[in-house]
């Protein structure tokens, strides 16, 4: 199967993440994001090809410089199950806590 | 409560899988005994005011447990899982899928392997789990049918449950 590029792909690294967070301030120019990122601008042009191609990001060409500019439309339904999958799971683990501390609390009342 | 425990939680498309770590501030005797028994395991399982119900469970290897889902309705869904390895305290693998009340096998739904690890230091735990689906697909099934408007909203208010013990 040839690899493809979505949303999920663009947000499994975290230097993409990060990328990804920067652009949501302001758009940035390529040359911008490899001194912001202290990485060679080779790698930088990398992840940025990467989430051009997972169509989360413009790239507009403007002189010299390549403008990279956030697509928040797809990162944001993304975002939204995310978000949702992450809470079911912080609310399951809540409660495991709270199993965990009956327990403790269980033992130690049998000493 | 503990919300400065730390929680990593990516999804791996490209492996159909999900990742998610987390430590307890628990032993591991305990959070292992909390993942493998049925009666703490159903305290903790359902997103509220869904409850957890074990009808079966035989926790070794090759063993099934049914249980189910039960809405704050009364109404029911059923879900099986089989294990498939069990390291006592350090990790377990099981397949998940859903069944009807008697355990046959719905075969429309997607089933998927979860490898979940323990690891204890210093009287805390760290529970890491692994969801890999069967495919891209099944991955994205999952995540239409998991995050339906209301799932979330059913997870607020099993407190009390807890608060009985």
């Amino acid at each position: 199967m040839e690899t493809r590029r979505d949303v999920f792909q663009a947000i499994s690294d975290p230097t993409r993440r990060d990328i990804l967070a920067t652009l949501a301030g302001e758009p940035q120019n390529v040359n911008a994001l490899s001194e912001k990122f202290e990485m060679s601008r080779q790698a930088v042009s990398l992840h940025v090809k990467i989430l051009w191609e997972c169509d989360v990001i413009d790239i507009t060409q403007v002189g010299r410089e390549r403008i990279c500019e956030l697509k928040p439309k797809k990162l944001r339904e993304v975002a939204k199950w995310l978000e949702q999958f992450r809470e079911m799971w912080e609310d399951r683990f809540g409660q495991l806590d709270e199993v965990l501390a009956n327990l403790k609390a269980e033992k130690r009342d049998e000493k | 409560m503990k919300s400065d425990l730390l929680m990593e939680f990516t999804v791996d498309k490209e492996n159909s899988t999900v990742k998610v770590k987390r430590e307890f501030a628990a032993s591991s005797d305990n959070v292992w005994a909390a993942w493998t028994e049925p009666e703490l395991l159903d305290k903790w399982w359902a997103p509220r005011p869904w409850k957890s119900r074990t009808k079966s469970m035989d926790f070794k290897e090759g063993g099934k447990r049914l249980y189910a889902m039960v809405g704050p309705e009364g109404e029911e869904h059923w879900a099986w899982a089989e294990y498939l390895s069990i390291s006592p305290k350090t990790n377990f693998k099981q397949i998940d899928g859903f069944c009807d009340s008697e355990g046959t096998v719905n075969e429309d739904f997607p089933s998927s392997v979860w490898d979940v690890n323990f690891s204890g230091q210093n009287g805390s735990t760290i529970v890491y789990i692994e969801i890999k689906h069967e495919s891209l697909s099944d991955l994205e099934k999952i995540i239409e049918m998991g995050f339906e408007e209301g799932f979330k909203t059913a997870m607020e208010g099993l407190d009390e449950v807890f608060s009985e013990r």
